[in-house]
């Protein structure tokens, strides 16, 4: 009886040891979750997320340009804590696809101390992220500006020629390319 | 078979002594390990949070009987708060909210997980306790402490000084729940999901270990009862989907406490990535608050059709399905955050997919019934109950599977009235079902049959009248989770508060019912229910021993997944 019960008290343990290991683990996958799904997005331009091209992709994809233009059009918002004006410097742009084009924004410090901000983007229809690629982009790094600086802040891109072939947004005749600044989180902004 | 139900009591008187001895007062109920005792309290404090549920939801129904805000600044003061335009609104985020959080973690979940499987898991196994009974009573009191911190929550500010309580809706959506409610309210909503969430993974941890090591001689996995396979599934998706809960509910806290980004656009975060972590465990937990509800459901039909249940193996691996395929449709609740068409498709396939499985349990209860002698006997009609309304939220809940339809339908009145088609009604009837069906095993006294059926009668009317009438306002585009409306919903909405009165007097009845029961209840021997009930449960007497099974019962060969009884000629104690 006794060893008999210390076999069961040894199992008991031995499962509940096992069932907590899977929650921990689930526990642990919650938390991989936030990179896997900045990932996910990145690589899949998932909810709109713009691709990063280098200038040899670029190259490559002004090769296979096509006469097809779209049309781009520039949006530009600020959350509620960033004493900005904040807009685009041409409403729309028409490009050819594959063919790059620079756009510029223009931003504007209206208080008095200087204010660091950076920029989140997507495009829509969000199924078109995986096609519009970034050179260069001020939203790749922090901006910062003195009280009232203004800087012109500049856009590289190009439309992957690649987005003809889709069968959902093939034939779109434009792309909202949208940027909205936030201050940055006050750590990194005393480093700056 | 009534003289072979004794056969277990008869060993068992021999031990009365031993078996039945209780300790102390505050040792029996405070520092339990007993799984009965155990299973008591989480169903005294199920009924105690269901009570303040309900009247929260009562506060809710006054106010929409008609359209202005009427009543938001009465509770605000009662609250504690200043009454203002702003204080009485986020009044109203803090209602939804926490009768939401109250009746999912502190009403369903301990009533079905914690009551009637901490009862009749080891009853309906054979075994004599739960594997962990020290980790069984923190589980219980752990549950208790985040309803103190939850309740806590309403007192202390949230929105500002004035506006108490967390207004994030259960789902506890970043920015809202991060700059919005900006108070310390939350930070109490949070640490009492916490502490609910682990009471729960510890309870999952013991339910598992309890049926797969401790199953009487003989008892295989495919002669489980099915109330024991629907609490092991449950179990499963409790220790696979709560972790993740506490996950993103960590993120959220250290996003407002401690300057991380998790979901704030302004670091990197996104915002939508805290609904992908919700509903990966939000939606397995629908079915965690209904699984029990289908376990008991086979056995109260198959109990009062005389039958075994049809289909036994199609009933235990739809449950498994439906356990599993629930994990990969979570984005069905997140249609309107901006998916691509082809991921709308696939999240509308596989969440149609769980039709599949869910009708297999309906036809294959009512294929039990077909037949069968049937008797409508108090735990039946309320199971009866159950399959029509949970049906019918069922179909509604197909409607809204579709990616295409939600556009039109989300976070109107039509999801409201769908999810308490299948809470209120599925997981609620199925409760009352096995309460009243297991009433006379855990007291030993006779529940009144007429007020039983009283109470059926004005709960069945009163719920459709309340949430039916919600299917129109929301197809007419009520939103949900507002207190004010214009005139055009008012005739709808006021149909629906009296239909919440209707469920207040059947509630009554229900008291009225538990009060006759034990003052003047007839005491019950081992099996009120007659030759219909054959799970292990009813070999003992009622109230069961303090400690019973001290010599296993055996399976043996001529028993299958339905019959577990001792053979008159074979008492099974050897």
């Amino acid at each position: 009886m006794t060893s008999a019960s210390a076999t069961i008290e040894s199992r008991n343990q031995r499962t509940g040891a096992l069932a907590i290991l899977g929650a921990l683990a689930m526990l642990g996958l919650g938390y991989a979750a936030v990179p896997l799904y900045d990932l996910f997005c990145r690589v899949t331009g998932f909810g709109g997320t713009t691709q990063v091209a280098s200038e040899a992709d670029a190259a490559k994809a002004a090769l296979s340009a096509t006469n097809r233009t779209i049309s781009i059009r520039f949006d530009a918002s600020t959350a509620g804590n960033v004493p900005w004006i904040f807009r685009p410097a041409q409403t729309t742009d028409t490009v050819r696809i594959g063919q790059r084009d620079l756009a510029t924004y223009v931003a504007r410090n209206t208080s008095s101390i200087p204010v660091t901000g950076t920029a989140t983007f997507n495009v829509e229809p969000a199924q078109a992220g995986k096609y519009f690629h970034k050179i260069q982009c001020f939203c790749f790094t922090e901006q910062t500006l003195q009280p009232g600086q203004e800087v012109n802040m500049p856009v590289l891109y190009y439309v992957d020629p690649a987005i003809l072939e889709d069968d959902v947004i093939g034939d779109i005749e434009q792309i909202t390319l949208s940027y909205t600044f936030h201050r940055a989180k006050e750590s990194v902004e005393t480093g700056s | 078979m009534a003289t072979t139900a004794e056969g277990f009591d008869a060993h068992h008187d021999d031990h009365a002594h031993d078996a039945d001895h209780k300790p102390g007062f505050f040792a029996r109920w405070f520092m339990s390990t007993n799984h009965k005792d155990i299973g008591t309290l989480y169903l005294i404090f199920a009924i105690i949070a269901g009570v303040i549920g309900g009247a929260m939801s009562g506060v809710m129904r006054l106010e929409l009987a008609e359209p202005g805000i009427q009543y938001l600044a009465g509770a605000v003061e009662f609250f504690g708060g200043t009454a203002d335009e702003n204080a009485n609104l986020h009044m109203w985020n803090v209602f939804i909210t926490a009768h939401g959080l109250i009746m999912v973690f502190f009403m369903v979940m301990p009533a079905m997980i914690g009551g009637f499987g901490n009862w009749f898991v080891p009853l309906m196994i054979g075994a004599p306790d739960m594997a962990f009974p020290r980790m069984n009573n923190v589980s219980f009191w752990l549950t208790v402490a985040g309803f103190v911190s939850l309740c806590f929550s309403l007192f202390v500010p949230g929105t500002g000084p004035n506006a108490l309580g967390a207004g994030v809706g259960w789902t506890v959506y970043a920015p809202l729940s991060t700059t919005a409610n900006s108070g310390p309210a939350v930070d109490f909503a949070i640490f009492s999901l916490h502490l609910a969430g682990a009471g729960s993974i510890l309870g999952a941890t013991n339910f598992i270990t309890t049926i797969f090591n401790m199953r009487a001689p003989g008892m295989t996995l495919h002669k489980m009862p099915l109330f024991v396979w629907s609490v092991l599934v449950t179990a499963f998706l409790l220790l696979l989907a709560l972790p993740v809960l506490a996950a993103a509910i960590t993120m959220l806290l250290t996003d407002r406490n401690f300057g991380t980004t998790f979901f704030d656009p302004a670091g990197g975060g996104d915002p939508v990535l805290y609904q992908h972590l919700f509903w990966f465990f939000g939606h397995p937990e629908v079915y965690i608050m209904i699984l029990p509800g289908f376990g008991m459901i086979s056995q109260i039909v198959a109990t009062f059709s005389r039958k075994p249940v049809f289909g036994y193996l199609g009933m235990a691996y739809a449950m498994v399905a439906i356990g599993v395929v629930g994990f990969i449709v979570w984005a069905h609740h997140m249609y309107t955050v901006g998916l691509d068409v082809n991921t709308k498709m696939y999240f509308t396939a596989a969440t149609m997919v769980i039709a599949v499985p869910t009708g297999v349990k309906i036809f294959s209860w009512i294929a039990t019934m077909w037949g069968g002698s049937l008797e409508f006997k108090s735990p039946m009609v309320w199971a009866l109950g159950f399959i029509f309304l949970f049906t019918v939220g069922g179909v509604t809940g197909v409607v809204l599977a579709n990616g295409g339809i939600d556009d039109n339908l989300h976070d109107t009145y039509y999801v409201v009235a769908h999810f308490h088609y299948v809470l209120s009604m599925g997981a609620v009837f199925s409760l009352f079902a096995g309460f009243y069906y297991w009433f006379p095993k855990m007291s030993g006294k006779m529940h009144s049959e007429f007020l039983s059926h009283v109470h059926f009668w004005l709960f069945f009317i009163g719920v459709n009248v309340i949430f039916f009438p919600q299917h129109f306002l929301g197809m007419n585009g009520m939103p949900r989770r507002i207190p004010d409306y214009p005139e055009a919903f008012a005739y709808w909405n006021s149909i629906s508060s009296i239909g919440y009165m209707i469920v207040l007097i059947s509630v009554a009845v229900f008291f009225i019912n538990l009060i006759y029961a034990f003052t003047a209840g007839k005491k019950v021997g081992a099996n009120p229910w007659g030759e219909g009930a054959t799970t292990l449960e009813w070999t003992l007497s009622s109230p069961p021993p303090y400690h019973q099974f001290e010599t296993l019962p055996v399976i043996e060969d001529h028993h299958d997944y339905h019959d577990h009884m001792p053979r008159e000629d074979k008492p099974a104690t050897a």
